[in-house]
């Protein structure tokens, strides 16, 4: 691990996140990409079916990945590249910054990537004297603010227009203060032209992948502002940062992928640009690097290989279950602690910096299930969660209480006429209780319940008793 | 999948014997749900029985204690051993038998299969109705503006989506209005609602305000454990929407109080 975790006190970021009313703000823009999404999956009758392709495919490849993985370094070599594997986050920092030193680079520019996040490469970059530049408009705001992304693809979603233009009037020394930066379009443009000199004086651009082609050696990024083909094509050198499961066999199995990819995410039919880069420059070829290094990081994927994660594997990082999701609907990214947020964060998280850690994200659950059933290559997110409290509860990681608690019930569920007699016993005590109003404003141990919301009582006494006592059984 | 499992794999049964599966909640909080089933499945011309039964095991199943949840299954299947049918008044009790019992039992052949023979007789009760049973309408009045809360286990794991409304269009005096976001979760979630019960309360605000931002008078929903999330809510906020079981009003039994209603009538 590397990027540093406060997923251990979700709860309490919960709290904050909830408390912050410029936050809650920000997040109800959020909610659009879901209308989008339908949208989309509706203009396209071949939706689910792709759905099930996209999955066979990366099910396929994950079950060979080695053999896939060997063939794409074999192509990536053959284009006159370099393939660098990584184990760790130390490893992948420090091969980008012994090849950063050796091509005497003072300057990268970066194409968005949540890779470089989960290393932590900008804070690296920046202790080895190099100035690393986010180019991705929603990745520059943020590392003007010097925060984290708080959503996969949109990585300043908690931000609003007006945050935005107080942090460029502050960063752009030479911004005249009568300029209009009210409309999004204003900012782009002005963070445009504020980022033309850094991607002319870069040495190094540094993008992530959304696949590696495995036919061919090619890395394949999506963009909707360009700026991932400025930083690829403009350095001397170009370096992929991408982990192991972002392999797919051929280029058309990529196009199965990025079919449900940007439809997934936006609700777009594609993202605007879709750029794919083999090697570096040729001979004829009017620009790109002269150097093209791929580092594949593994850090701690291989390990859900051939087990009850390895499905997390499938995911092509489209944010969809997060968009879906009511939990980060309510609380949005950052709360949830380390790089991954949402249902995805939720299961990937603990297996990549521990369940100590990251234990508590699969249990923030309500299970609506809404995750999986947009997922576009189904992956199903409330049933690893699950096994994941089964492993908390495995290795009595789960709170006491609550373990005692769910003890204590299991107790009488297991003796069906002590459970009867005690729920009849139980259900009598609170209606009588809670006869006046019919419902409680407060109830021992229930106080998570009642402190937001009224507790329904009793009725009278259970059903079971008045069935039995209407039909005279005893059984 | 149960849609037509119990249809196609047998000969019509003339007089169903229907096992209820009353769910913990129902049991406890609200026996009038439990005989609103009970009334819809006799007009129905189902003989039903009641086994002496407690819990589906989703709590500890869901806090991920399978020991406990793969017990309380293994009693649940022997309670309804003798049943042609297992009905719940609860997708999400109902999806737990019916989806995630032979989940549980997968890697051991023979409680798998019985599981999955459970699993194929058991339904959701409105789904029942309508697509095993066939019912078309019911006998029912109700003087109101309704909004339909689409439980997630339900929607999403049994298709319950078109029978209740369907079956709602048929009651008299009834007017069935949309919520704008009638497939988003209420945030109940079992125990989430008490261990995140901040975050729980957040998604619930989010529900109340699109109930009362249709104007309904009522929300309807087939779980219990949604209704007395949003009910709790409403009525914390001061709110007069009624919620009741969606069995309640199409058995013709919504004339008591709404849950958290006090039994002497709306509270000024």
């Amino acid at each position: 691990m590397s990027a540093v975790a406060t997923t251990s006190k979700f709860k309490e970021n919960a709290h904050e996140a909830l408390t912050d009313a410029r936050l809650q703000g920000a997040l109800v823009h959020a909610r659009n990409f879901s209308v989008r999404r339908a949208e989309a999956a509706a203009r396209l009758p071949e939706f689910e079916a792709l759905r099930d392709s996209a999955r066979a495919v990366k099910d396929h490849t994950l079950a060979h990945l080695d053999l896939y993985l060997e063939a794409y370094e074999r192509k990536v070599i053959e284009s006159g590249g370099q393939v660098h594997y990584a184990q760790d986050a130390e490893e992948a920092r420090r091969i980008i910054i012994e090849l950063c030193r050796s091509l005497g680079a003072k300057s990268v520019t970066k194409g968005k990537s949540m890779i470089s996040e989960e290393i932590g490469l900008n804070q690296a970059l920046e202790a080895a004297g190099i100035e690393a530049v986010e180019t991705d408009l929603g990745e520059y705001i943020i590392q003007l603010r010097g925060e984290t992304p708080s959503h996969i693809i949109a990585p300043a979603i908690h931000v609003t227009k007006h945050d935005v233009e107080q942090d460029f009037r502050k960063a752009h020394r030479d911004l005249p203060p009568n300029r209009d930066l009210s409309e999004p379009e204003q900012l782009l443009a002005e963070a445009r032209g504020v980022l033309r000199a850094k991607f002319l004086a870069a040495d190094v651009g540094v993008t992530g992948a959304n696949f590696l082609v495995a036919e061919t050696g090619t890395s394949i990024i999506v963009t909707n502002e360009g700026n991932g083909d400025l930083t690829q094509i403009l350095p001397k050198a170009h370096i992929v940062i991408a982990s192991i499961e972002k392999i797919v066999p051929t280029l058309e199995d990529a196009a199965q992928l990025l079919r449900v990819l940007a439809r997934s995410a936006t609700g777009q039919d594609a993202s605007v640009y879709t750029t794919l880069s083999t090697g570096p420059r040729r001979l004829g070829d009017p620009d790109g690097p002269s150097a093209y290094h791929v580092v594949i990081l593994d850090n701690g994927r291989s390990s859900m290989l051939g087990g009850e994660f390895e499905d997390m594997l499938r995911c092509i990082r489209c944010g969809a279950c997060m968009n879906h999701c009511p939990v980060y609907q309510a609380i949005g990214g950052h709360a949830y602690g380390w790089v991954y947020p949402g249902p995805m964060g939720a299961v990937l998280t603990p297996s990549l910096i521990g369940v100590a850690e990251g234990g508590q994200l699969p249990n923030a659950s309500t299970f609506c299930g809404r995750c999986e059933e947009v997922c576009p290559v189904r992956i199903p997110l409330p049933k690893m969660m699950r096994h994941w409290r089964e492993r908390e509860f495995e290795r009595h990681l789960s709170p006491a209480p609550f373990r005692y608690g769910l003890g204590l019930w299991a107790f009488f569920a297991r003796r069906p006429m002590l459970y009867r007699f005690a729920t009849d016993l139980a259900a009598r005590a609170m209606h009588l209780a809670g006869r006046g109003k019919g419902r409680f404003s407060w109830a021992p141990l229930a106080g998570g319940w009642t402190q937001y919301r009224d507790l329904a009582a009793p009725e009278t006494t259970t059903f079971q008793s008045q069935w039995r006592a209407k039909s005279g059984a005893v059984k | 999948m149960n849609a037509t499992a119990a249809l196609d794999g047998r000969a019509p049964i003339s007089r169903p014997r229907v096992g209820l599966f009353v769910t913990c909640l129902v049991d406890i909080i609200r026996p009038t749900v439990g005989f609103a089933a009970v009334k819809l499945l006799e007009e129905a011309g189902c003989k039903v029985v009641v086994p002496s039964q407690t819990c589906c095991g989703q709590p500890a199943y869901n806090a991920g204690d399978r020991a406990t949840a793969k017990d309380l299954a293994k009693q649940a299947i022997e309670a309804f051993e003798d049943c042609d049918y297992v009905v719940a008044p609860s997708g999400s009790c109902g999806g737990m038998l019916a989806t995630h019992y032979p989940e549980l039992f997968a890697g051991e052949p023979d409680m798998a299969a019985k599981a999955g023979r459970f699993a194929n007789k058991t339904h959701e009760l409105v789904s029942f109705l309508v697509d095993v049973l066939g019912v078309e309408k019911v006998a029912a009045r109700y003087d109101g503006t309704v909004a339909y809360h689409d439980s997630c286990a339900g929607l999403r794991e049994l298709g319950v989506k078109t029978q209740p409304r369907r079956l709602l269009a048929s009651v008299e005096g009834l007017r069935l209005v949309e919520l704008e976001e009638a497939e988003t979760c209420c945030g109940f979630g079992g125990m989430f609602a008490a261990k995140y019960g901040e975050l729980s309360n957040a998604i619930v605000s989010r529900k109340s305000e699109d109930i009362r931002k249709t104007a309904a008078d009522t929300v309807l929903a087939g779980d219990l454990g949604c209704l007395m999330n949003m009910a709790g809510k409403l009525q914390r906020e001061g709110s007069p929407v009624k919620a009741r079981h969606v069995a309640e009003v199409l058995a013709g039994m919504a004339d008591g109080p709404a849950i958290g209603e006090s039994q002497k009538g709306p509270k000024q």
